[in-house]
Formats: C-alpha cells, sequence, structure tokens
C-alpha cells in the first residue's frame, strides 16, 4: 500500500474517514425530521465564514465554524418563530450566505472567486497537522451527541409533538441538533467541500434505508456507506488523479442506484417469506376459502 | 376523589390573529372519561394542544394533575395520542423503536432498562401488536398505526391519557381493539381525555363530553345521544359538514 508511505496522503484518509463516520450520522437525524437539505443551507451560510475569515485574516475554517453554528441557531429560531413562511426565510438565508461569502472573499486584499474554490470543491490533499487535531476533536464531539442522545434525539426527530409530552427538552435538542449539523459541515468542507457536503449526510441514509426496516439498521449501514465511499473516493482521486470530492459523492450516488436495484428483489423475497408465514393461518392472497374452518382464524 | 387531573379555566387562544379558543372551561377528574367533541375549527385539538403546551395560551390557567402546566414535570404520569394518520418519519422505524421512544419520560439519561423494555414490550401487548413488534412502521395499515400511536403513550404507564382523533382513519377491527384496550386502561384508574369527531364505538365508555363550538363550551355534561341512522351500529360518520361548520360563527357575545 504506497498510498500510505506519503504523510499527506494519510492524514487525507483520516479525515476522509472522520467525515464518513460523522456525516451520515448527523444526517440520518436530518432525514427523519424532513430536514434533508438543511445541510445544503448550512454550506452555503458557511461561505461568508470563510470569506469572513479571509477578510480579518483570521482562520476561514473556524470563521466558517463560527459563522455556519450562528446561521443554523438562526435557521432553528427562524422555525419556531416563523412570521414568514418558513421556506422563504431559509431560502433567503441560504442566498445570503452565498452572495456574503462572494462579497466577503473580494473585499478582502489580493482575495478572489478563487479562494473560494478549494472550500467549495475540497481540498483533501492540503489537510495539515492541525487540521486534523481539530477534525477529530469536532467528529469526538458529533459523535459523542449522535450516539450518547440517540433515543432523545430519534424521539424528537420522530415527532417533536410527541417528545414534548416526554418532558424531553425539544428545544435544546433541536438546537443542538442544529449546530451538530453545521460543526458536520464545517468538518466535511475540507473533504467534500461546502457544495458537496449534503450529499454525503443525505444519500448515505437515502441507500441504506432501501435495505433497512429499523432505525438501528439504518444509522450502522448509512455509516458503513459513508467510510466505504469516502475511503474509495481518496485512493481512487490518488491513483486516477481524480478530485476526491467528486469522486466520492459520485460513489454515494452510485452505492444508492446499487442498493436501490439490489432492494427490490430483497422486498420481493420479504414479501415471499410474510406470505409463507402466513398461509398457515390467513391467505395472504383474495381467496375466499369455501369453508371457514379454525385454520383460517389468525392465531396471535 | 373528586380530584381533577387535568383543569382549564378561562382559557384562550389565537393562531394567527384568529381566536380559536375564547375562554374554555374544562375539568377531568381522577378515574373519568371525558369526551371533548366539535366540528371541524371548533377548537378541540387547539384546546389538548395547549394543555401539552405545543400551542401557547393567551389568557386563562391551566393544571395537571394540580400544577400549573408550566411548572408541571411528571410528563411520565401523562401519556399523549396525537392526532396522526402515520406514525412513520423520514427514516425507516421499528414498532419496537416508537413504542420505546414513549418510554423516555420514565428513563434517565434516555438509557431504558430492563424494566423499560418489558414496559414497552406490555404496551405492544396491549394493542395487540407484540406479533409486529420487530416490523417496519411503514409496513403497517392505518389502524396498526393508531395502535403503535396508543403503545407508545401507554409505554410511559400513564395516570392520564390524552388523545387527539385515536379514531381517525382506523378500520373497525383496529376500532374495536382500540375501545377494548382503552375499556382496560379506565378499569385499572386510568383517566381519559379524548378528542372524538363521533363518539362511535368508545361511547359506552364515555363518563362525560364537552362539546365545543368556535372556541366556546356549548354542552357539558351526559354525552349526547346519537339518533336515526347514526344510531346503527357500525355507523361510519362520512358527510362533508355544513358550510356553517367551517366557517366560525361570529356573534360578537365572546370576541
Amino acid at each position: 500500500m504506497d498510498i500510505l508511505d506519503y504523510a499527506f496522503m494519510q492524514r487525507a484518509l483520516l479525515a476522509a474517514v472522520l467525515v464518513g463516520v460523522i456525516a451520515p450520522s448527523v444526517g440520518v437525524y436530518l432525514v427523519q425530521r424532513r430536514q434533508a437539505l438543511m445541510g445544503d443551507g448550512i454550506g452555503h451560510v458557511a461561505m461568508t465564514g470563510v470569506g469572513l475569515g479571509f477578510l480579518l485574516s483570521t482562520s476561514p475554517v473556524w470563521m466558517a465554524t463560527a459563522v455556519s453554528v450562528l446561521g443554523a441557531v438562526l435557521m432553528e429560531l427562524i422555525r419556531w418563530y416563523g412570521k414568514t413562511r418558513g421556506d422563504i426565510a431559509l431560502a433567503m438565508l441560504f442566498y445570503g450566505g452565498m452572495a456574503g461569502g462572494v462579497m466577503f472573499i473580494n473585499l478582502a486584499p489580493g482575495g478572489s472567486n478563487a479562494n473560494l474554490t478549494s472550500y467549495l470543491f475540497g481540498s483533501l490533499s492540503t489537510v495539515s497537522e492541525s487540521d486534523v487535531t481539530a477534525i477529530s476533536l469536532l467528529a469526538a464531539f458529533v459523535m459523542a451527541v449522535t450516539l450518547g442522545l440517540r433515543r432523545q434525539l430519534f424521539a424528537v426527530s420522530q415527532d417533536e409533538e410527541f417528545a414534548r409530552v416526554t418532558g424531553l427538552p425539544v428545544r435544546a435538542l433541536n438546537l443542538l441538533t442544529a449546530v451538530t449539523a453545521a460543526v458536520t459541515v464545517t468538518v466535511a468542507m475540507r473533504v467534500v467541500g461546502l457544495l458537496l457536503v449534503s450529499a454525503l449526510m443525505v444519500v448515505p441514509v437515502a441507500a441504506a434505508q432501501q435495505l433497512t426496516r429499523s432505525f438501528a439498521a439504518t444509522f450502522a449501514v448509512a455509516v458503513a456507506i459513508g467510510v466505504s465511499v469516502t475511503i474509495g473516493g481518496t485512493v481512487t482521486s490518488f491513483y486516477q488523479d481524480v478530485p476526491p470530492g467528486s469522486t466520492i459523492v459520485l460513489l454515494t450516488i452510485g452505492a444508492f442506484i446499487a442498493l436501490t436495484a439490489l432492494a427490490s428483489p430483497l422486498a420481493r423475497r420479504r414479501a415471499r417469506a410474510l406470505a409463507a408465514a402466513q398461509a398457515a393461518g390467513d391467505p395472504a392472497e383474495c381467496a375466499i376459502p369455501a369453508t371457514r374452518g379454525p385454520e383460517s382464524t389468525v392465531g396471535v | 376523589m373528586n380530584e381533577s387531573v387535568v383543569s382549564l379555566r378561562g382559557v384562550r387562544a389565537e393562531l394567527g390573529s384568529r381566536p380559536v379558543l375564547r375562554g374554555v372551561d374544562l375539568t377531568v377528574r381522577r378515574g373519568e372519561v371525558v369526551a371533548l367533541l366539535g366540528a371541524n375549527g371548533s377548537g378541540k385539538s387547539t384546546a389538548v394542544r395547549g394543555i401539552i403546551g405545543q400551542v401557547a395560551v393567551s389568557a386563562g390557567e391551566i393544571e395537571i394533575f394540580g400544577v400549573p402546566r408550566r411548572r408541571f414535570r411528571d410528563w411520565h404520569r401523562v401519556g399523549y395520542v396525537p392526532q396522526r394518520t402515520t406514525a412513520a418519519g423520514g427514516v425507516p422505524a421499528t414498532v419496537t423503536e416508537i413504542v420505546a421512544s414513549g418510554r423516555l419520560s420514565r428513563a434517565r439519561f434516555g438509557i431504558l432498562r430492563k424494566a423499560d423494555h418489558a414496559a414497552v414490550r406490555r404496551a405492544l401487548e396491549l394493542v395487540g401488536m407484540a406479533d409486529r413488534a420487530k416490523d417496519s412502521v411503514n409496513a403497517l395499515s392505518g389502524g396498526q398505526h393508531q395502535r403503535v400511536l396508543i403503545a407508545r403513550a401507554l409505554a410511559s404507564e400513564p395516570e392520564l391519557l390524552i388523545m387527539d382523533e385515536p379514531m381517525a382513519g382506523v378500520d373497525l377491527a383496529s376500532q374495536e381493539v382500540l375501545a377494548e384496550t382503552l375499556r382496560g386502561q379506565v378499569a385499572q384508574g386510568t383517566s381519559v381525555l379524548l378528542v372524538l369527531h363521533e363518539l362511535g364505538p368508545l361511547e359506552p365508555l364515555i363518563d362525560r363530553a364537552v362539546v365545543l363550538r368556535d372556541g366556546c363550551v356549548l354542552h357539558d355534561g351526559p354525552p349526547p345521544r346519537a339518533v336515526g341512522q347514526h344510531a346503527l351500529p357500525g355507523h361510519d360518520h362520512v358527510h362533508p359538514h355544513a358550510a356553517h361548520d367551517a366557517e366560525p360563527l361570529r356573534t360578537g357575545l365572546l370576541s
């Protein structure tokens, strides 16, 4: 494995694997609460942070983290107190974030849209030693939240109204989800780029759903897909000289298509198994038995 | 035994600028089964959503087990069945996973112990869904979805059940199961507040009916008896409502 001989590739692979784990871990809750595009929205807002980072000559990564956390909290507040329609308010936040990023970066001395490219599409090979430390710390925070609070987050994402009556701090958990998503976006920014971040949060979950029946299995399979595609994409980009970010996203979509194709025969087999199990007691087909004997009653 | 488990006094609420509740008084005493009836838009759902804190009330007092709602913390004593036609979210989930979330009010830090898992199993048995425990809720019928939602409310072994239209979209067979489940709960002393569109198979269980109209209490007493064709067993109450039901009356007396 000559790929591991290079220190920059070791760092790249480590960063990619961490993102492969955390992006679907947060994404599964966003998909569950039907906010699949929230990651995309945060990605747009993070652009303003990158632009501000250049303008103020501070780290674009930490500035992007700060601004996207603020943006995510603002989105959550709009959802609560929504005076205008929620989707319109969010749309304005998305476009404002993008326009702000382009504006700030062009105001920065010597800055141009070219500086944005590595943040928009990722630059995995330039991940530094200190980046790896930051990514590891942030990934640990994300995993602590998404695994440690999985039952609470599941309840709130499944049915917010019901979760309130179980006494859960619904607002705090919603804010925590938003902040965790924002952190994930900025971590993944280096790997796949802001414009493709959401794909890594949503598509592995959508792909996993093709096979799974439970939330726990969906979570696990989505993370497995996330890790596979980030490793696969990084290795491919090393040998084939293609951009890692887009390779990872295309592989994820490939996994979705492959699992969808695989899922329909699986579903048919499950249906047959169910029919066979029911055949003993209850006819699965619309056949009317000539005489109703005791064997045609359902045994519970 | 006249202790009230839910009490609303002069509760008002607005959705946007439209007044939905205009001074509602409502009491459920321990062991009582109270049906909240009314046409679409009469405010019955808003009233229960005000009790659980999902809708902000602008005036009046709400008490749960004698404690003002804002200071009420013993949520494990309350089981809630929201108005839903599905238990499914955006990600597949099993029947057990959904019902287990109802036990969180009794679990410390969201950790479910052996006794909690046993309670989840009991709740599934109560609604006759134990054999579907590991199935995805996406594979269930409308009536089975409702049974799962009721099992979720029962998982915390509540003393008070609040149900918003539990019979909506439920086939007759499931309605009977639900009525039987509820009968068992009532026999154990559970108090129940039900939002209903019509009394249906639950009628024999109901001690008192509160009828809302345009955000005001119109009737509080014995449940109104169904007459004529509505009284026939198995009568499915499906017809478009008259225009005056949909459009709130504006008499000017109370607004």
